[in-house]
């Protein structure tokens, strides 16, 4: 019985362990593939937090490129540092936070712990803020104040600000000789510097860190691997062990490489693979304690799904075979929008033909099928403005795929022959 | 409440006691002794007599100008009674950024003697408010308590650059001056204390190199007062010494200008009268016999025996002995003393040709004799050549707003100190300097010796049949030692036609003493703000050396403000340090403007990014600040001059209405982007003759700026991150260890190279296919626009095309989605779904090009 007990721990203790990992609750030791990004940057805030040198940089990258990561392990790194520990202020923003001037400036003001501040409270108006923070950072120079870390996360939202106010101040003090400050922006905006205003942008450094994955396929696997396997300081050494040989075992299998390479061809970024592994982490269990391809199938099988497909499941027969109406108007008018009238007529000319098997319904409940679908936003009207036009003859749009329809149907249980039938035909 | 009685409130009758003491029938003035002021309301009236301490009404009714009584007198007519004094400061009226040079907590009733020669001290005699009682308390004794509030207490002086311990003779009571002012002279310059060490010795060091040119300001103005029996001599020393300020700068008209009390001499007037001066040689007796020339120098001597009592020059104790040294002797004497205008000392008049013909070649040489309206000019342009040059110092860089200190930290391997570009300027212009020396003794040339060059080839300049007793007996070789100067001389600048014309700009107005308003455009980066910094930083420093005016420098920027209201507010708590909301501003402020200073001090308001105040609410305030920024410096004794800056050129005329614009009499100035050859001597400058970049470096940099934007900021990142990218790679393979070609190009690569198709290499498989999907679609359909749905089912072939697993639409929505978040493509319309419309954000060509390479 402690034999498995301790198997569950175990078990639990790995889950627990990958989980944090995947989820990104917890740093990197180093950012994988990112050295020279890494020194650069470090270099650079370094360069403020000792010799006390202004800066302004933008980290650009897509989404899931790892710039909050990254600048997250060049931080700990800093404040590693026993002169800079005590010697930085860190100002953190987000533009989905801070959405306009005035509360950016008030948590400027607030997290800089400036006199104004009682409790967490900031007095005076906006004005009296930026003119006293201003008066701040002018008083400061370059030996004697503290340098100030003020780190933009979406910075491309700082832009859309009224005059980009806050942006031309921080990096007017940037550019001169007072309190020494590091203005570092994140975004994934490739064009953020068109954003600026001329007079802002003169005042940039044009420093642009760019975070461009060029991982191969190979490295890919690598980090799979890594990010899956258990470190040596887990407390079970032999449930460790077991765990570390299945995930290369793992890595080998064919199925799972064509899943791998699947996703990688989709994105190379990490997040995406992250949810991949925590759904088939999810399913380790202490009935099989180790990850085996099955999970992995079933948590691409998961990704992978199409939203609108799994919708299609729900629908009833009658539904689907307006939609399917709908596809074969669409087909016929090459895209053209459709009303009510019309998907009716088609739906008809189909029953008229196939009597036997379909049952034969009245036009309200047509009708109300199709405001089903309205609903579920599966057809949309062209222009939503118009009420005039009675509800019938309001033009609509498939929204759905020819694809998307086929497959659902192909999936759809006991669905009847002749709906098949009447799909697949080319012409209504 | 106030606390006293001002003109607002109360009428005041104001009448002479007794009769009047003197007459000066040149000026046409009698001098009274005192005055009374019956207020109405009130049955006794008040008694202010001469040296007594006196209120002077103000803009702040708490607090008026306090000043000590010297002199009153009503002019011919005598309606206009006019008073000269000495002023005190209060401590709200020294400037903020200075306060903290006082090192201790002001006592609320503390005031300072104030010496600024440059402020007016004549003021109408109907602004007196009453007599106020002052204390003088020694500097280390504790202020008196228990007084009442009424009295002020005097410790120490203020000069408008430091508080310095209070002479106790300054503030006894004038010796009664019942003679008339130009008799009474005399009298009082014998009073003052005999030349003992301590005050040579603080006149001597004196702050920075000033002191020593202000002594020997002094010194010759001390002889000429000497002198003043002579008339014939009194004038040579005046001519000789206008002519001495034509050769060291622009300030002659305007040392005329304040010095002609009537103010019947117009400016071209004087300069008339200057470049006569030149022309004709003979011009003593042409003076002598001016009677403007005779008053502007008995009121000029006035001034500076009341106001620079303190500066007592040794020369002063030599200059009876030589009863026959000329005024050329005193000006060579007065030359020699200044080594910091070596430079100018070495043009004499007899050269002006000589001087002239080095005009084209070496853009520092003063010109000896402004003989026309172009060569002043040409002294002005030198003169702020010298004050902005860039090719500058450390002093210079420290002072420069823009960030001075990118490349101290730089140290590169090896520091090569040989001659850079600015250094062999100067040896130009030494190998100059050398030409007329030979020609003259054919004396050494190494800089060392510059000093004892000059002064030792004083005697030789001056008229052979005068000279040669003058100079052994000047107190130079009494007091060995020239003051060194703390900031080492500045060199040549490149030529910097805007500064030059905002210096004439706002100096001309300073010294008139009339308002104006410049607008200043260029683009970013263009040395707008650093350039109005300069131009008020020197103009600053003439005015510390009493060569104009004292002016206030205000700066407001529009971006640093969060709506247009604030100007006024910030203005307000600038010039006053009051707190005030946005329309009380605006009352105040407008109050301050339209009545006339009592002391006369003219305000500059520099006022950046001024588009943000004018655009942004041109309806509601628009229009008040129109008022601010273009009416008032016209209005005639509010003295403020403004300078708008702005990137746009034609803001005028954009937002003004017709008539609003009609009345500016707006004098405009557009910066233009640094050509190559200035950036590259910015950076020399900024490198301080750190031998750091190769030759070559540096011309790519500057010229590739150039041809970019002309923006100096732009310039200087890159050669930071040149730097960097040096110092990383710098100990592997450059050898050298200077910044080299590879180097720059990696840094302008990385600053100005497109991040697209560096973006498109590393995308994923299906975001690089779904680009091409894109573009076929584009081919088909002939458009730059298309939907979604039609972009995916080209996405889907292609996938079979390439033997991928074709995507869902889930999937293909989340490759377009991720390319539109780092806008690779433009989508539109993301609430549609299928029919989302995708535009490419990047060149067809580049898209398939970065898609080729790989």
């Amino acid at each position: 019985i402690s034999d498995r007990k301790a198997t569950v721990n175990s078990s639990d203790g790995a889950q627990k362990l990958l989980r944090e990992r995947l989820c990104h609750q917890k740093l990197p030791d180093q950012p994988v593939g990112l050295d020279s990004q890494y020194k650069h940057l470090l270099e650079l805030l370094r360069r403020t937090a000792v010799h006390g040198e202004s800066n302004s940089v933008l980290i650009v990258g897509p989404r899931g490129s790892g710039k909050t990561m990254l600048l997250g392990c060049v931080l700990r790194e800093l404040m590693s540092l026993r002169e800079v520990q005590k010697n930085v202020l860190l100002v953190e923003l987000n533009g989905l936070l801070q959405t306009d001037d005035k509360i950016a400036l008030k948590e400027i003001t607030r997290q800089l712990h400036l006199e104004n501040v009682v409790g967490d409270k900031v007095f005076g108006s906006f004005a009296e803020n930026l003119a006293f923070l201003l008066e701040a950072l002018k008083k400061g120079d370059k030996s004697s104040s503290r340098p100030v870390l003020f780190v933009l996360d979406e910075f491309d939202l700082f832009a859309h600000h009224k005059n980009q106010t806050l942006l031309y101040n921080l990096l007017d003090v940037s550019q001169s000789a007072q309190t020494p400050v590091a203005v570092v922006g994140l975004t994934c905006r490739l064009d953020v510097l068109e954003l600026l205003e001329k007079r802002v942008k003169s005042r940039f450094s044009h420093r642009q860190i760019h975070l461009f994955s060029s991982l191969s396929f190979g490295q890919y696997v690598d980090v799979v691997r890594a990010q899956l396997s258990l470190p040596p300081d887990f407390p079970d050494p032999k449930f460790s062990d077991e765990w570390n040989h299945s995930v290369t075992k793992l890595c080998e299998d064919k199925t799972v490489e064509e899943i791998l390479r699947r996703n990688f061809n989709g994105s190379k970024d990490f997040r995406s693979l992250h949810s991949l592994l925590f759904l088939a982490v999810s399913r380790v269990s202490v009935s099989h304690s180790t990850l085996r391809e099955a999970d992995l199938i079933e948590a691409c099988r998961l990704i992978s799904a199409d939203s609108k497909a799994n919708v299609l499941h729900g629908l009833s027969i009658l539904e689907l075979c307006l939609i399917i109406a709908m596809k074969h108007l669409n087909d016929t008018y090459d895209g053209e929008p459709f009303n009510f009238q019309m998907v009716h007529n088609e739906f008809k000319k189909f029953i008229q033909r196939k009597s036997h098997s379909i049952h034969k319904f009245e036009k309200p409940v047509v009708m109300k099928a199709f405001e089903h679908l309205l609903q579920l936003e599966l057809v949309r009207p062209v222009d939503s403005g118009v009420c005039k036009v009675q509800r019938e003859y309001q033009l609509m749009r498939l929204m759905l795929e020819h694809g998307q329809v086929m497959e659902a149907l192909q999936k759809y249980p006991q669905c009847p022959t002749d709906v098949k039938q009447w799909a697949l035909s080319a012409f209504g | 409440m106030s606390r006293y009685i001002t003109r607002l409130r109360m009428r005041r009758a104001y009448k002479w006691n007794g009769r009047p003491v003197s007459k000066d029938r040149k000026l046409k003035r009698q001098y009274y002794e005192s005055m009374s002021i019956s207020v109405e309301g009130k049955t006794e009236d008040v008694t202010v007599s001469l040296g007594q301490y006196i209120l002077i009404e103000g803009d702040d009714d708490d607090n008026p100008f306090v000043a000590q009584l010297l002199k009153l007198y009503t002019d011919d007519s005598g309606k206009k009674k006019t008073a000269v004094v000495q002023w005190f400061v209060r401590t709200c009226e020294v400037p903020q950024n200075k306060r903290k040079l006082l090192g201790r907590h002001p006592h609320p009733q503390e005031i300072f003697f104030y010496q600024d020669c440059s402020c007016d001290n004549e003021v109408d005699g109907e602004t007196i408010l009453g007599a106020v009682q002052i204390e003088y308390v020694p500097v280390e004794d504790p202020f008196p308590k228990g007084k009442s509030k009424g009295i002020l207490f005097v410790k120490l002086l203020w000069d408008t650059k430091s508080f310095r311990a209070l002479d106790p003779e300054l503030m006894q009571p004038p010796q009664s001056s019942k003679s008339p002012p130009p008799s009474s002279r005399g009298p009082q310059t014998r009073a003052l204390p005999t030349p003992d060490l301590s005050v040579m010795k603080r006149a001597m060091s004196g702050i920075l190199t000033r002191g020593s040119m202000s002594t020997g300001k002094m010194s010759s103005s001390e002889a000429e007062s000497l002198h003043s029996a002579s008339k014939l001599s009194a004038a040579k020393a005046l001519s000789a010494k206008r002519r001495s300020r034509a050769v060291s700068g622009p300030h002659v008209r305007k040392k005329l200008d304040l010095c002609s009390p009537s103010k019947n001499m117009t400016r071209d007037d004087v300069l008339g009268e200057i470049l006569d001066e030149h022309t004709e040689k003979t011009l003593t007796s042409k003076l002598n016999t001016s009677p403007t020339g005779r008053i502007s120098i008995s009121i000029r001597l006035t001034r500076l025996n009341l106001n620079e009592e303190e500066c007592v020059s040794p020369l002063s104790s030599h200059s009876p002995d030589k009863p026959r040294m000329t005024a050329y002797d005193k000006d060579e004497s007065t030359r020699a003393r200044t080594p910091s205008r070596r430079k100018d000392a070495l043009r004499e008049p007899a050269l002006a040709a000589l001087a002239e013909e080095e005009h084209e070649d070496s853009p520092v040489q003063t010109a000896a004799t402004p003989r026309s309206k172009r060569k002043s000019a040409q002294l002005v342009s030198s003169r702020i050549r010298k004050q902005l040059n860039l090719l500058g110092n450390t002093v210079d860089l420290q002072s420069d707003g823009v960030d001075g200190d990118d490349d101290d930290c730089f140290v590169p391997a090896k520091i090569d100190l040989q001659s850079s570009s600015d250094e062999e300027e100067e040896a130009k212009i030494d190998s100059e300097d050398e030409l007329i020396v030979k020609k003259r003794r054919g004396s050494g040339t190494s800089r060392s010796t510059e000093k004892t060059r000059v002064s030792a080839r004083t005697p030789r300049k001056t008229p052979s049949k005068k000279t040669a007793p003058a100079t052994p007996h000047t107190p130079r070789h009494a007091t060995p030692s020239i003051p060194s100067r703390s900031a080492p001389a500045r060199k040549p600048g490149n030529v910097l036609e805007e500064a030059r014309d905002i210096y004439n700009f706002v100096e001309s107005k300073v010294i008139d003493g009339t308002g104006g308003c410049m607008y200043i455009s260029g683009v970013p980066g263009t040395g707008k703000t650093a350039t109005v910094h300069e131009v008020i930083r020197s103009l600053q420093q003439s005015a510390e050396q009493d060569e104009i005016p004292h002016l206030r420098f205000i700066e407001i920027n529009g971006m640093k403000m969060t709506d247009p209201h604030q100007a006024y507010v910030q203005i307000l708590q600038k010039l006053t340090d009051q707190k005030a909301t946005p329309d009380h501003a605006a009352a105040l402020l407008e109050k301050r403007f339209s009545a006339p200073a009592p002391k006369k001090e003219t305000t500059v308001l520099l006022v950046d990014e001024v588009r943000h105040l004018l655009l942004v609410t041109l309806i509601s305030i628009g229009y008040f600040l129109f008022i601010i920024l273009f009416d008032w410096p016209t209005r005639r004794n509010a003295r403020l001059v403004v300078l708008t800056i702005a990137n746009t050129m034609d803001l005028p005329e954009r937002i003004m209405i017709n008539r609003v614009a009609s009345r500016l009499g707006l004098t405009r100035m557009s910066f233009q982007p640094y050509t190559f050859k200035q950036l590259q001597q910015i950076i020399t400058s900024r490198l301080n003759r750190v031998k750091a970049f190769e030759e070559d470096a540096l011309q790519l940099v500057s010229r590739k700026v150039a041809a970019l934007s002309g923006d100096a900021r732009r310039c200087l990142d890159i050669c930071r991150r040149a730097t960097e990218i040096c110092e990383h790679s710098g100990s592997q393979k450059n050898s050298s260890g200077l910044v080299g070609m590879s180097h720059v190009m990696e840094a302008l690569d990385e600053m100005f190279s497109s991040s697209y198709i560096a973006a498109i290499r590393c995308a994923s498989v299906q975001e690089q296919l779904f680009l091409r999907a894109v573009i076929a679609e584009f081919r088909r359909l002939g458009l730059e626009e298309a939907t979604f749905q039609q972009v995916f089912v080209q996405h889907q072939a292609l996938c079979r095309v390439e033997g991928l697993q074709p995507v869902n639409v889930s999937e293909g929505l989340t490759v377009c989605q991720r390319l539109g978040s780092c806008r690779l493509i433009l989508l539109e319309g993301s609430r549609l779904d299928l029919f989302l419309r995708i535009r490419l954000n990047v060149s067809q060509d580049d898209v398939l090009y970065a898609l080729k390479a790989d």
